[in-house]
């Protein structure tokens, strides 16, 4: 995995709560094998309309927000479904951070499998860097993880990352092979689950498709 | 001994290893997939040279992309190139990793969330996770059962095991009976209308009380399938003798003696007397009426006697902004009342509300009626084998003597991936789980109902409350 160390680049305002999964790559981007080129995709019914061209209100199609890097907006981000193409679509237009007060927790735990950082902030602080996000002259802001702070046009913001997903981003760490250094504890679960519980073990499957 | 939940039994049962801070690794038992989150995991055990370390615990089955119609067609049925792509896919995958597969024609095919238990793979105690947030369901048995992405589903394939941290938990209680006409789609929707879709957002739900223990299997995992909708991580019932009748003779849950020795251990999951959650929610069975939802979120809900609110009494701007926009995307009007209103097209179906249960509720109200002029109506059962025995118990005649579509088992019309879905400006009475903007195909207008109330929606060609109909 790519790590994320810091940031610097224009913010977005998205100021509508629940986004939900759908609406950040609707089912129709969703028929590919592949996880790149999502980015096109992105909040499709909100930038493009039914002919395909493109809303010229919808901020993500204004300069300078057309390269924005981070986005800010309201709570419980990401809800609905688990999809990672949702993130992925993000990525792939850019975007690698997410202010939000909260966010759903499939959304919330799949950024940190793909470099991303969802970062929770109390609403006052969101609103802050909303209203400075929104102006072009204010719009620039770098997040740097190492010092857990959010330079902005106003201040200096600090943020309180969970420290374990804090040090495997900053390091890239692959989830996979960390896991597989704790083979004893799983050879270990499976032969006590083959006596205690065998019913866990051994569910029969191949015999029946 | 300090008193557990049933979620702290089932992790501590499963937690194997710490990772530090509050992570442990987490052992996963039951590992289900299908076609559209998984191409990019095993793209990923391909490119770092790892194995399937548990094929034996992994079952993959098509069911999102898949046409409901012409099933024995199998594969090369499936005309969109993109779906074709993805099956394939997922059959090319299953048999270069050598996972056992439900093939599209076969007679275990359906539903992944409705073939797991089906199969007995879904067993109390048990972690299950897939690569969809409605993997909920399957906590109606006393499972831990959760939806993951894509990069976790290629952990659990490289190694059975999640890096996770534990959830709180939020105990709802349902005191009371649920009155005629009220089913388990009314008491989840009434839940989310109360705590709204962020109101369990780390929490697993644990649901008890008596209208539980009243309750069928097949509401017990609709409430389950949409605790997500609640934002849960996950749902769970203590298993009892409910659930274990209808777990006994699955062809994946152990046998005879075995099968006794597991229920002996199966009854100590229930959470013990005093142990704590961290909130509980009390609801009373009787207040709670048929819902429908009027927005473009399942907590935007009320009874069918309610009407759309007026976003001008809203006090927060944000929230009042939230309100114009689902009404405008609903083509409503403040204060409008939800009974009466025409609908265009009726869903009985989906992960959430198409068990044989469910086909026998809106088969009731179907039976010896039509479907209004101008209504299409799909029933599509979650799978092969509830088609056999909706189909042996006349279910489809009298559907299709109604003016229902009867179909092939699949997610169908819930989701915009397959033929199935709406067009734009459609209103559709819904049994599916998501009434999100464009769910149901681009510009589709969803309202989320039980599965006897969306048959009543198609008899009277409009929002109609299936107690008068009864």
């Amino acid at each position: 995995m790519r790590p994320f160390i810091r940031l610097t680049g224009i913010a977005a305002a998205l100021p509508i709560a629940n986004v939900d999964t759908d609406m950040i790559l609707s089912a129709a981007f969703l028929k590919t094998v592949s996880r790149t080129g999502l980015g096109r995709g992105l909040f499709h019914a909100l930038r493009f309309d039914a002919d395909g061209r493109e809303r010229p209100g919808f901020v993500l199609n204004r300069p300078p927000w057309r390269e924005a890097r981070i986005l800010i907006t309201l709570d419980n981000f990401g809800c609905g479904s688990s999809r990672e193409h949702a993130p992925w679509a993000l990525l792939d237009f850019g975007i690698s951070c997410i202010i939000a007060p909260s966010f759903a927790d499939i959304f919330h735990g799949n950024c940190f499998k793909n470099g991303m950082l969802p970062i929770r902030l109390p609403r006052g602080d969101i609103d802050r860097l909303m209203a400075e996000a929104e102006r072009p002259e204010t719009a620039g802001m770098t997040v740097d993880l190492e010092s857990r702070t959010i330079v902005h046009a106003g201040g200096t913001l600090s943020f309180d990352p969970d420290p374990q997903r804090r040090e495997r981003l900053l390091g890239g760490v692959d989830d996979i092979a960390l896991a597989l250094r704790f083979e004893a504890a799983i050879d270990g679960y499976e032969e006590r689950v083959a006596t205690e519980a065998q019913w866990l073990a051994d569910p029969g499957l191949g015999r029946m498709v | 001994m300090t008193p557990r939940t049933l979620y702290r039994k089932v992790w501590d049962a499963h937690a194997i290893a710490p990772l530090g801070g509050d992570e442990w690794l987490l052992y996963i038992d039951r590992h289900l997939l299908y076609e559209v989150t998984s191409p990019q995991a095993f793209d990923g055990l391909r490119e770092a040279g790892r194995r399937v370390r548990r094929p034996d615990l992994t079952f993959a089955v098509a069911d999102h992309n898949v046409p409901t119609e012409n099933r024995a067609g199998g594969l090369a049925a499936i005309r969109d190139p993109q779906s074709h792509l993805q099956v394939a896919t997922l059959e090319r995958n299953a048999a270069e990793f050598g996972l056992p597969y439900a093939a599209l024609a076969g007679p275990r095919h359906g539903i992944v969330h409705v073939v797991g238990p089906e199969l007995g793979l879904t067993l109390p105690g048990a972690t299950i996770v897939c690569g969809d947030s409605h993997t909920s369901t399957h906590g109606a048995f006393g499972a831990l059962a959760f939806g993951i992405g894509t990069s976790e589903a290629e952990h659990v394939l490289a190694t059975q095991t999640l890096p996770q941290r534990r959830s709180k938990t939020m105990l709802i209680r349902i005191d009371g009976r649920l009155g005629a006409g009220v089913t388990a789609k009314d008491v989840i929707l009434a839940i989310i209308g109360r705590i709204g879709t962020a109101g369990a957002t780390g929490h697993v739900i644990e649901y008890a009380g008596e209208a539980i223990s009243a309750m069928d299997m097949a509401g017990r995992m609709t409430l389950c399938n949409m605790a997500i909708e609640a934002g849960a991580r996950a749902g769970m019932i203590a298993p009892d003798d409910t659930a274990f009748a209808w777990l006994e003779g699955r062809p994946c849950a152990p046998q005879g003696e075995a099968f006794a020795h597991a229920v002996a251990h199966w009854r100590a999951l229930a959470s013990d007397p005093g142990a704590p959650h961290d909130r509980e929610i009390t609801i009373d069975a009787a207040a709670i009426a048929p819902m429908v939802t009027w927005g473009t979120s399942p907590e935007a809900v009320v009874t069918i006697a309610g009407a759309v609110p007026d976003p001008a009494a809203e006090a927060d701007p944000a929230r009042r902004a939230q309100i114009e926009r689902m009404l405008a995307y609903m083509g409503l009007a403040p204060g409008q009342p939800l009974a009466g209103l025409a609908i265009d097209a009726v869903f009985v179906g989906s992960c959430t509300n198409s068990r044989i249960e469910d086909l026998r509720a809106a088969a009731a109200i179907a039976r010896g009626r039509h479907v209004a002029d101008g209504v299409r109506a799909l029933v599509v059962p979650g799978s092969a084998a509830v088609k056999r025995q909706a189909e042996s118990e006349g279910l489809d005649r009298i559907f299709r003597a109604a003016g229902f579509d009867w179909r092939d088992a699949g997610c169908s019309m819930c989701l915009g991936l397959n033929p199935d879905r709406l067009a734009s400006g459609e209103r559709c009475a819904s049994t599916s789980n998501r009434n999100f903007e464009g769910r149901q195909g681009p510009g589709g207008r969803t309202h989320l109902v039980s599965p006897a109330m969306a048959a009543a929606a198609a008899i009277a060609g409009r929002l109609v409350d299936v107690r008068e109909m009864a």
